[in-house]
């Protein structure tokens, strides 16, 4: 809502400031989003006289004036105005002043050779007209010196928002009335320009949709004279934002701009019969003003005569019964819709208007005689004309809500004790009725009214919001219990580790396109894909929270980066039971890029491979307390990996923790991005919760005894994995095998075709006494026949 | 007797030549060694009488003792040159890179939400999570907003073509306030918790985009009024901010959650053509910047919610996470957020060690 200072001053008395006015809205509600003061452009612009006129000596269309400023000696401006001449009045813009019209920045300076200290203005440089044949012309008696802003009587406009519970606020007359009951001033009654209805209105008007349009008055209006409408009326408009069109639509404009409340004039001429309220019929058309044409259905109501459709009722009227520069008789249409009909209609139908936007959030039930009156009495002022009396189809809402109110609750509810009278003083300026035992009834244009909370509001927040005072919230005694769910805490301590370990944690869409969500897809399942995305690219819901990551890590190595280590804990989005989602926590990790730059000491750049993505799955794995020592290494991480450099990370043998290795190259080609590239993704919900945590560990003492250790080396067939060896080689003595280590694989010359050689040290712990020779010796038999049973035989 | 002092002065002089470890040695099986001169001269003592033994010993003892001294001496220059000369060798450029540990980082949304969880866990606060693929009852409906409601149309909402099994519409939530519903459902009153986390609106420009980060806050008790509201957010900005000078203004506003309702601003000034918050907006050199929406839970939201509106009342705040993350940490593109470049996650992402404690403040300053 815009509206300039003196639009409010015609219905609010008041001696208020801009500022003080802008403070007293945004105390009570209604949030001052800009305000513009004209006077700030003319500054630097004044009321001169024109002392003298000559003609410039080397230019035959400009003049070189003489111009009074009121102060100091007058000053010499080239002037190409033809009706710029001494002894008239004008605005004289001085140097350092900006010309509103096109931001240029007045100079002293020296035009075909003649010194110029200044411009006399036209009324379009001024922005406030088109003219641009002359200089301003001011009237003799304007004072010479005045700043012309302060002599045109600049309007400040005020733009504020209205929030949605607050149509009554849709009108200046309703923040006017805000206003007065803040303290700013006293509301002006509604002045209605007296007039004589004279006979009955000569045409039918009915509602035949008592649900949709319960009400529809009317009133006929002959012999009117369509024109241009008075300053007064132009000025109103504009500062709203509104363009004059013409006297009888900018009449029903202000009447809701003013007033809130939306009416319709129909050229009677192009009507025919019996004008009606009616549902449309399915396919039913009609040609808005907007010169669109819509089609209807039968939820919607529209005004129709005889022939057609009229109206999109509430929303937009006709282009075929509009008024026009030739209308000479009118029917004004004044009529009660059902909001949330109107709402439906206008989002079925895509269409917004001014109109739609009070009637969808409720117009004032009780101003539609009123209404309507004032809007008759303004046209047989301003078009002239004679009205015929007022025709009534249905009547609008008419029970009041009356709330038993208990004045207490304002310092129960909104924590500020206000007196009782100033709480009804505060109730009754904004309109409410307060009756016998705090019943109070609201007026019926208080829509969003519905309790007694609401009632609190109003009192709250005209007494003032900053009367509220802070009230500590009531502490439980002692130190503050800690709150983290376990879940909470794996979360937290995952992303410092994975802090620790050197990676970045990003925060990527949770929608993806739809091509890399189906990329990552299993089988089984159908994209969850918005009804209506924003883009294609944050279109379907990630089922993994690499392919994000590796959008990411491409768009890093598009951008010159050597290397994306890159984190995200999120969710991944599926559907769950009964239609609704199952979202499972996830860490996705992905390494692009060189994983160690080249350098003076470690020679060419290293890239990534399965074992990165490895290590940092169980290191993490490990952080948020999962059994790492019992996962197996198994394959099927997806068809999105390398098949021979994955594996997934389970706990038993269905239960996968994780899957991790390299992208695998067709991943890598659809996401358009340069190899290798390893990743992880550790599924979060599928990690045991620790059973009986507690703060004391079991008991345990560093063994008295030396360990000692064994070396072994295999000849195994190729396909054996050595995890499958080295857990053979520790279940040979659980008691004594502490630790099983990997140091060498070979395969090639000295080892035979199909076979390799697995190199293991064996740790072996003595309990209380030292292992003696046969110990030993029968301990070593049992790790070599361990690994015979796998194929494997010892290496002489 | 010249003899041995020559001898031992040759000796001696030899010793002092060798060059090395090696030829040390040498003089030293020369003299010392079991067949040195030195040796084989100790052995004539043996057979001699005790006179002669006592005229001749002391010269002897003295050549053996001169050159053992001179042996070990040499012994230890030499080793001592041999090590400076290793020590040399190995001598390498130490203004040569050492290997750079590779730092990780935290991301700010991540950092703020644990300052959050921090914060209010001190007030009795607990951290509630919730869907973020919603349906329109939890989203909407409870919150007081029903189908035909205008506030729905202003979310910008993204829906799914699909339908609960209750022919609830599906869509991605608007707001975190579904997580107050699903916990009171859960809960009951008495109830404190917030609900940080995703959130997504049709909506982008520089500083919409169409996912974001919101937390809610709910309290819900028999007495609780505006005035707590008041406070729990100034304690709460105060914290947060690390300042004691922050000044919130409460305004009247709008949301079909909650009755009465209350925009918050804060006051801020602008140093160095950033946002600072702290003092009154109205002082010279500040303003007022929006920071959320609040106000006391609607009772209509508390009955959907299964709670006694007549033995209950509650308050509810909404706040932006990345939002309140740039006003602290100095960001100012919400995009970026989002973007996953190294380059900005490490300039405004934490140290795994900017964990917030109480103790230490629960932020991180550079």
């Amino acid at each position: 809502m815009k509206f300039s200072l003196t639009w409010l001053k015609d219905y609010l008395e008041t001696t208020a400031t801009v500022t003080e006015i802008c403070d007293a809205l945004n105390a009570i509600g209604l949030e001052v989003e800009g305000v513009e003061d004209p006077a700030d452009k003319l500054a630097g612009f004044r009321v001169a006289h024109v002392l003298t006129a000559a003609r410039h000596p080397d230019a035959d269309k400009l003049q070189v004036l003489t111009v009074d400023t009121g102060e100091g000696d007058p000053l010499q401006v080239v002037c190409g105005a033809p009706n710029a001449r001494a002894g008239m009045k004008g605005v004289l813009g001085l140097p350092g002043a900006v010309v509103p019209a096109n931001g240029m920045v007045l100079r002293k300076s020296a035009i075909r050779g003649v010194e110029s200290n200044g411009m006399m203005c036209s009324v379009r440089e001024l922005e406030l007209g088109e003219d641009h044949d002359g200089i301003i012309e001011l009237p003799d008696n304007a004072p010479v010196g005045t700043s012309f802003a302060d002599y045109h009587g600049a309007d400040p406009v005020i733009e504020v928002a209205v929030t949605p519970n607050r149509p009554d606020c849709m009108g200046v007359y309703g923040i006017a009335r805000d206003l007065a009951a803040k303290g700013l001033g006293t509301l002006k009654p509604i002045a209605i320009p007296a007039f004589a209805g004279r006979g009955d209105c000569p045409v039918e008007i009915r509602t035949d949709d008592p649900e949709g349009c319960p009400a529809f008055y009317g009133r006929v209006i002959t012999g009117v004279a369509n024109g241009t409408s008075p300053d007064w009326l132009q000025a109103r408009l504009k500062s709203a934002g509104q363009r004059p069109i013409s006297l009888l639509v900018d009449l029903t404009n202000y009447l809701m701009l003013g007033y809130g409340r939306p009416a319709h004039i129909y050229d009677l001429a192009k009507l025919s019969g019996a004008v009606v309220a009616r549902r449309a019929s399915v396919g039913e058309q009609v040609l808005a003003l907007n010169e669109k044409t819509y089609t209807l259905d039968d939820s919607m109501v529209v005004i129709a005569d005889d022939a057609q459709v009229h109206d999109v009722a509430g929303i937009m009227g006709g282009e075929d019964s509009g008024v026009s520069e030739t209308t000479t008789d009118v029917l004004l249409e004044i009529a009660y819709f059902d909001p949330v009909r109107i709402g439906a209609t206008g989002r079925k139908l895509g269409l917004a208007s001014d109109a739609r936007i009070r009637f969808e959030r409720g117009v004032d039930p009780e101003f539609l005689d009123e209404g309507l009156d004032l809007l008759t009495g303004l046209i047989v002022e301003l078009a002239g004309g004679t009205a015929s009396e007022v025709v009534r189809a249905g009547s609008p809402p008419d029970e009041a809500k009356v709330i038993a109110f208990d004045p207490g609750l304002t310092l129960r509810l909104g924590g500020v004790d206000v007196a009782r009278d100033e709480q009804q003083r505060i109730l009754e300026s904004l309109g409410f009725v307060v009756g016998e035992g705090w019943h109070v009834t609201c007026p019926l244009r208080r829509h969003d009214i519905e309790g007694a909370a609401d009632l609190v509001e109003e009192v709250v927040r005209i007494h003032g919001l900053d009367t509220v005072a802070s009230v500590p919230l009531p502490r439980t005694e002692g130190v503050a219990r800690p709150t983290a769910t376990p879940q909470q805490k794996l979360e937290r301590g995952l992303r410092r580790a994975a802090a620790a370990s050197g990676l970045n944690e990003a925060v990527t869409w949770s929608f993806l396109p739809e091509w890399a969500a189906e990329h990552f897809a299993a089988d089984d399942q159908a994209l969850w894909v918005l009804a209506n995305p924003i883009s294609e690219d944050l279109k379907a819901m990630r089922p993994s929270l690499l392919p994000g990551l590796l959008i990411a890590a491409k768009r890093n190595a598009d951008r010159g980066a050597a290397s994306s280590h890159l984190f995200e804990i999120g969710r991944r989005y599926f559907r769950g039971q009964d239609g609704l989602s199952d979202e499972k926590p996830t860490l996705g990790i992905v390494l692009a890029g060189e994983k160690t730059p080249r350098g003076w000491k470690t020679g060419k750049a290293q890239s990534f491979d399965a074992f990165d993505a490895k290590a940092l799955a169980l290191e993490l794995l490990e952080a948020a307390g999962a059994p790492t020592a019992n996962l197996t290494v198994m394959g099927e991480a997806g068809p999105q990996f390398h098949p021979g450099q994955s594996a997934t990370l389970r706990l038993g043998p269905k239960t996968v923790l994780a899957r991790l290795g390299m992208v695998h190259p067709a991943t890598l080609k659809a996401f358009d991005v340069d190899g290798p590239i390893a990743a992880v993704e550790l599924f979060l919900d599928r990690i045991p919760a620790r059973k009986n945590a507690a703060f004391a560990r079991p008991g345990f003492t560093p063994p008295a005894l030396q360990a000692v250790t064994r070396d072994f080396a295999f000849l195994v067939p190729e396909a054996l994995a050595a995890g499958d060896l080295v857990r053979a080689v520790q279940g040979a003595d659980k008691a004594a095998i502490t630790a099983v280590r990997v140091f060498d694989v070979f395969a090639g010359q000295g080892v035979p075709e199909g076979k390799k050689s697995v190199a293991l040290e064996v740790t072996l712990q003595p309990d209380d006494a030292s292992f003696k020779d046969a110990e030993l010796k029968t301990i070593a038999e049992n790790v070599v026949a361990a690994a015979v049973k796998l194929g494997g035989e010892l290496r002489g | 007797m010249t003899d041995i002092t020559n001898q031992t002065q040759a000796a001696l002089d030899a010793i002092a030549a060798a060059p090395s470890l090696d030829a040390l040695e040498e003089q030293r099986l020369d003299a010392l060694g079991k067949k040195g001169w030195v040796s084989l001269a100790l052995k004539t003592l043996g057979g001699m009488s005790p006179d002669e033994r006592t005229a001749a010993a002391p010269a002897i003892q003295s050549a053996r003792a001169a050159i053992a001294d001179a042996l070990d001496a040499k012994k230890a220059a030499l080793e001592t040159a041999e090590l400076e000369a290793r020590l040399a060798r190995e001598t390498i450029d130490l203004t040569l890179p050492a290997a750079p540990a590779r730092r990780g980082s935290v991301h700010p949304v991540s950092q703020v939400m644990d300052e959050l969880a921090e914060i209010f866990a001190d007030l009795g606060f607990a951290v509630a999570t919730g869907p973020e693929i919603e349906d329109d009852w939890h989203n909407f409906t409870a919150l007081n907003m029903d189908e035909t409601h205008p506030a729905r149309a202003m979310h910008d909402t993204f829906y799914f073509p699909d339908k609960t099994s209750d022919g609830r519409e599906v869509l991605l939530r608007t707001h975190t306030s579904p997580v107050q519903i699903r916990s009171m459902l859960a809960q009951g009153a008495p109830i404190r918790l917030i609900a940080p986390g995703r959130v997504y609106r049709s909506d982008s420009d520089a500083t919409h985009t169409p996912m974001f980060h919101q937390v809610e806050g709910l309290v819900v008790g028999r007495d609780i009024h505006l005035g707590h509201l008041k406070w729990t957010l100034e304690t709460f900005f105060k914290a947060f901010f690390e300042r004691e000078d922050i000044v919130l203004r409460l305004r009247p506003s709008y949301f079909p959650f909650t009755e009465p309702s209350v925009e918050v601003d804060v006051g801020y000034s602008t140093e160095g053509g950033r946002r600072v918050v702290g003092g009154h907006g109205d002082a010279p050199g500040h303003a007022w910047m929006e920071l959320g929406g609040s106000g006391m839970v609607n009772r209509r939201v508390l009955e959907f919610a299964g709670i006694d509106p007549d033995e209950y009342q509650g308050f509810a705040f909404g706040l932006g996470i990345d939002r309140i993350a740039m006003l602290k940490y100095g960001m100012n593109d919400l995009r970026a957020f989002f973007d996953g470049d190294p380059r900005w996650l490490q300039h405004y992402g934490f140290s795994l060690f900017d964990q917030p404690t109480l103790s230490a403040g629960v932020g991180a300053k550079v």
